[in-house]
This record gives C-alpha cells, structure tokens and sequence, in this order.
C-alpha cells in the first residue's frame, strides 16, 4: 500500500464540530490506547483466554466514525472490537469483565473478547467470521426503513472482508432496497498475515461499491477528523436519500492480527512508516496547535484514562466467576429443558 | 376469517393461510425469498399475498441465500418477525454460516440481549428425479444445533398450526417442508389453533412396535403399519412434529408399552435423525426393549437421477415394514 493511495482521499470538509467534541474524540482514543495495552499485559498474565485482537494503531478510525454517528445509530463490528464499545460510551469495568468472563462482562462472561454486544449503546455485536455480520447490519437498517425510521446503519468490517461473497451480497440489497447502511470497511491491509497485495485483485477496495452503483470513497484512517468527516457525510446521506455508500479508510494495526501472532512476516520498515504517523500522537499536534486543548488538559485526561483502565481491571478481576448453574442461560427465549448435557429435548411439565 | 374452516385443504394452501392470517395479525411479519411475490414461490405457497399485502412485506429477493437469511436474522434483532423462504432446502447449505453461526448463536452468545423471532421456511426431500444436489433431508443437521427450533410437519393441520407457532416464537425456527406433501389434503384449524413445539401426536395406536417418523416418512410409516396390520403386527406410529424440541416423552411411553421400536428417516444413516432417536430410546427404554432399535434411511450415497436408483435409495413402505419383522424376528428367537 502505497502512502499515493492516500491521494484518493478528499480534503476534510469543513469540520462543524465543536472543540468538546474534539478532546473526547481524543480522550477516547487514548482510552482504548490504554485499554488495549493493559488487555494485552492482562492476557499474557492468563486473565483473559481465548483470541485476543487489538486495535491499536486503529484508533483513529474507530473513534471518528462512531463518533459522527447519533448514539441510537445501530453499529456491527468485527472480533476486533473492544474499541466501538469504549468508542461507544459502553463502561469500561463491563468491556473488560467480559474479556476476563466474568458475569459482570457486557455480555455476562458469554461472548469474551470477540463477542461484545452493548445493546444499550447501540453496539449490536462483534462477530467471528470474516464478513458474517455484514448482512446482518442490512437487516438493521431493513428494519429502520420498515418502520419508517431515521436511523443509520453502519456495519465496521476489514479489508479481508471485503473477498467473502457476502459482502457483494449484502452491498447489491442494501442499494437495491435503498437502506440507510454504511459500510466502513477498515483496512488495515492485512488478512491475518495475508498482505492485501497478495489476496485482493484490485487493492482500491472503495471500488467495490462501484459494481453496486453505490458512492464510495478512501480516506486516511489515520486522521480522525477525516474519518469523522467522512462518516459525517456518510450519515447525512443515508439519512436524506435512504441511500447505502461505503468508506474505505487505510490504517493500520500496529499488533500482530491476534495475541498469539508474532508478527514477524511485516516489514520493520512498514511498521516504522506508519507508526510515524501515530493517530494519537498527530491528533494531539492538531488540538495544541489551534488551541482546542492545553498540554496540561491532555495530561490530565491521559491520567484520568489510566486510573479508569486500572480501576476496569480491577473491577474484572474481582468479579464473580459465571455459575456453572447459568451453563444454560439463554440458548432459547423460551427453553424446555434443564439439562443440556442430556440432550436438550425431554420436554419440562409445563409444556 | 372464516369461522368454520374448510374440511380438506392441501398442506400448501395450509401454509398460505397460516402465513395470511399472521401477515393480517402482526405488522411486524414480513416475507422474503426468492420469486415468492410475484412469481408466487416456487411451489406456489405465496400465492396471492403479494396482491394482498403488497411489496413491502412480500419481498422479492436476489439469489442471495447467504445475504436475505442474515439480512432477516438482523432485522429479527431489531424486533421484526421475518418469515424467510428458501426455494429449497438444498439452498440453505449456501446460508449454513447465516443459520448456525448468527442465527442460532446471538441470543447467547450475547448474554441474552437480543432475540432472533425468524422462520426459514424451506422445502426438502427426494424422489422427483432432481439428482444430488436438490434432493436433501437435512433435519438432522438442523437439529444439531443449539439455538434453533425444527419443525417437520406432516399433514395440512400440523402445517397451518406449526407455521403459525413458529411465527409467534420468540427464536429462530427451520420450518421443513416436504416437496411430495405439498398436494396432500386434509383438515386444517382456525386461526388461533396452535400446536406448541415439542408435542408429538399419535397417528396410529399399535402394540407390538413403535415407529417414529417425522413429515412425509409419517405416510410411509402409516403404509407400513398397513401391511403389517394384514399380518397381525400392530404398530404404533408417532409422529414428534418437532425435532428439536423432541417429544420424547410420548416416544419413550410408546416404546415401554411395545418393547420395539424402528425409527424412519428420509436422510442419510450416519449421525441421522434416526441414530438419534434410536440413542435416545436406548437411554429411556433399555430395560424395556426386546430388540435392538431398527433404522430406515435414504441408502448412504448422493441422490443418483436415474428413476428406480433414486426409488430405490429412499426409505419404502416396504423398508419399514421389513424393519419391523427383523425387530420382532429378534423378539422370536
């Protein structure tokens, strides 16, 4: 991936956003920051099992487009996304129970790191195959143009996403339908270990949604006042001319793809070019320099980020384990039995 | 609605008015599928609702299996009630990840915070020369899995009644049609007569061997019995309705009374519909069975075309019956 690609992406429209807003964008930020970095001490410790897949380096592009969303707007994620919850206001104690699979976890130990529902928030999920929610978010936003609603979809996938035949699937009804769906694919240029050079025939992914005669463009994921921009109009659209479109937003992810990938087939000389541009660290140069937040104000709230992630951490760690009487919670609305060891099929008294 | 239903309706018809009378009680069921507005489906289940309920909640779809089931597994999330048909059943393979992995998981794998109110509709079954690759059973895959509901109907009653349960519950339910039922007439209920999941019936009262079958096997099942009866060997033939919840109570009452028992299944042997109901009979009744637990099934190759190969791969009346008197050979010897 070229740093020309980049080129694609228009100018930034005039931000209407204001200077509060700005600093929580960046407060979000280097919480998820902190909250990926203390995930990934706290899986190596063995508190958290299973996968575990961090944003960081993401961060930028998570926080715009959720940011530009309204809070009711129903959001669909991937397996890496601890960070559309944080993003989303979901408390962090809850995000970080459920990574350790405590009954206090957002989803009460149930789904662990790669399954966070938040339904309160609007968070309708982090799901585990490639590209397996994104029909799903169709459905969402079938259901908003069902009931006549104003509300905007936007289903948050990879760049590996983008070569499962869902995706086309999910693109072609959502445009025929004409629902209210973004699709903001991240690319972070990487399909687990696979190089998108290697696994995508035409590497400009924003111009799937050209088949689909659906408006797309690419912009820097790295800027979070470009992907809030760009979702910004995104949303508006959507909502206006109940119309899909897509955004392609180049980033990176500075981990391997999960905590058990060493990471050792990228280049040093691509981490260190896009480390160069730290979301974080450019973000923060933007908010000095036109005097949105004093150095003071960011310390403060880099502090206060630390506390809180150390207080989540506590707070999973000192919470029940879930019961293994509540085994069975849950796998129906209505169920008819008790004892699924026995096969789930003795129907109880009271049917 | 007609206070007095007609007395012989096809299961087809059935489903239409199951499907009617739920699109005219709840605007929240939508249909989606492939050709079943203005085409009127495939086996013409949809007709005339689209003239009746219009394009908004009888939606023509692409042939997109694995899109339309997700994008109705969503709109369940956010409180609609889809009824998706598959053209088949044989197409549900393409929207297996859809089914397995979201459909029948989000409930829990979430912590119980959405609910999936969806019917996937889909006809299933040989024996119209449609070769391997449109000639399925596959309820035993469907009622593998934790987090759906599978129903298999075998008569117009059960189809109109069962349809309508399937609608009004609250998670995700396979509804299995069968292809040579479809024409089949008999009575069905009114509006509000319902047969909750799990509640199996007795399609014929026998003595001497239980035989468990579910959709178009029950007929099998009831022929068998037939040419048994000429015998002097009186089956009893149950008929679960559901396979997940399986009525296994009324199974195991059954077979403690007739110490026999043969199960029927138009899917394949190995890890069947019929290995399972034998296992199950084995752990409920073994003290009580005289004989091992027979099984019928379609022959463990993929449906040839050829007409007397793919006869002779599927489950007879014949098979079953033969099933029976080894069963109670076992009981002489």
């Amino acid at each position: 991936m070229t740093e020309s690609a980049t080129a694609h992406s228009p100018t930034p429209g005039p931000a209407s956003i204001d200077a509060s807003t700005m600093r929580q964008m960046y407060e979000k930020m280097h919480l998820i920051r902190t909250f990926e970095e203390r995930a990934a001490e706290q899986y190596m410790r063995g508190n958290i099992g299973g996968f575990l897949h961090l944003a960081i380096g993401e961060e930028a592009a998570v926080v715009g487009a959720v940011t530009a969303l309204r809070p009711t707007d129903p959001i669909t994620s991937t397996y890496r996304e601890h960070g559309q919850a944080l993003a989303r206001g979901s408390d962090p104690n809850a995000v970080m129970a459920e990574l350790f699979g405590r009954t206090t976890g957002v989803c009460n130990g149930r789904g662990g790191s790669m399954h966070l529902m938040d339904r309160a928030h609007a968070l309708y999920g982090g799901y585990g195959i490639v590209g397996g929610s994104i029909p799903l978010a169709v459905g969402l936003g079938f259901a908003i143009s069902y009931r006549q609603e104003d509300g905007v979809v936007m289903v948050m996938f990879g760049d590996g996403a983008t070569n499962q035949g869902v995706l086309s699937e999910s693109m072609n009804m959502a445009k025929l339908w004409h629902l209210p769906v973004i699709f903001f694919c991240l690319n972070n240029q990487y399909g687990m270990g696979t190089a998108i050079t290697r696994a995508a025939s035409d590497t400009e992914l924003f111009t799937r949604a050209q088949a689909f005669d659906m408006p797309s463009r690419r912009i820097d994921g790295m800027d979070v006042m470009a992907v809030y921009s760009a979702v910004s109009d995104a949303a508006e659209y959507a909502r206006s001319a109940h119309e899909p479109s897509m955004i392609e937003a180049l980033a990176y992810r500075y981990r391997g793809h999960s905590m058990s990938d060493p990471d050792n087939t990228r280049p040093e000389e691509e981490k260190a070019r896009w480390r160069a541009r730290d979301p974080l660290i450019t973000f923060e140069r933007v908010l000095l320099g036109d005097a949105i937040a004093s150095a003071d104000e960011l310390e403060q709230l880099r502090a206060a980020n630390v506390t809180r992630v150390d207080e989540a951490v506590a707070f999973a760690d000192g919470s029940p384990q879930v019961p293994i009487s509540a085994l069975a919670d849950n796998v129906y609305a209505h169920p008819w039995s008790t004892n699924p060891r026995g096969g789930a099929t003795m129907p109880s008294a009271d049917q | 609605m007609s206070t007095s239903p007609p007395t012989s309706v096809s299961y087809r018809e059935a489903l239409t008015q199951a499907m009617r009378e739920e699109l005219q009680r709840d605007p929240n069921v939508f249909l989606m599928g492939e050709d079943i507005g203005l085409f009127e489906g495939s086996f013409k289940v949809t007709r005339g609702l689209l003239n009746e309920f219009g394009p908004t909640r009888l939606v023509d779809t692409p042939i997109s299996e694995a899109g339309f089931v997700g994008l109705g597994i969503g709109a369940a999330m956010s409180g609609l009630r889809p009824v998706i048909e598959l053209m088949t059943v044989n197409f549900s393979i393409v929207a297996m990840d859809q089914i397995v992995n979201n459909a029948a998981k989000v409930r829990y794998m979430f912590g119980g915070q959405v609910s999936v109110p969806m019917v996937i509709r889909m006809p299933g079954g040989a024996g119209h020369q449609l070769g391997a690759q449109h000639s399925h059973s596959l309820e035993a895959w469907f009622t593998h899995i934790p987090g759906l509901k599978v129903a298999c109907p075998s008569t117009p009653f059960d189809a109109k009644a069962l349809l309508k349960t399937a609608i009004r519950d609250d998670d995700p339910v396979i509804f299995l049609e069968s292809e040579g039922l479809y024409a089949k007439k008999g009575p069905i209920g009114g509006a509000e007569d319902l047969i909750p999941f799990g509640q199996g019936i007795i399609r014929r009262e026998g003595t001497d061997c239980t035989i468990v079958a579910v959709s178009r096997m029950v007929w099998i099942a009831l022929a068998a019995a037939e040419l048994l009866a000429k015998e002097g060997i009186h089956c009893e033939v149950i008929d679960p309705r559901t396979t997940r919840p399986l009525d296994l109570e009324m199974i195991a009452t059954s077979v403690r009374k007739t110490n026999h028992c043969v199960a029927v299944d138009e899917g394949w042997p190995e890890c069947g519909l019929a290995a399972n109901i034998a296992a199950h009979v084995y752990e409920q009744c073994f003290d009580w069975l005289d004989a091992p637990v027979g099984r019928v099934n379609a022959a463990d190759v993929p449906m040839p075309y050829a007409h007397d190969l793919e006869q002779a791969a599927l489950p007879r009346a014949d098979d079953v019956a033969q099933a029976v008197r080894a069963t109670l050979a076992r009981r002489e010897r």
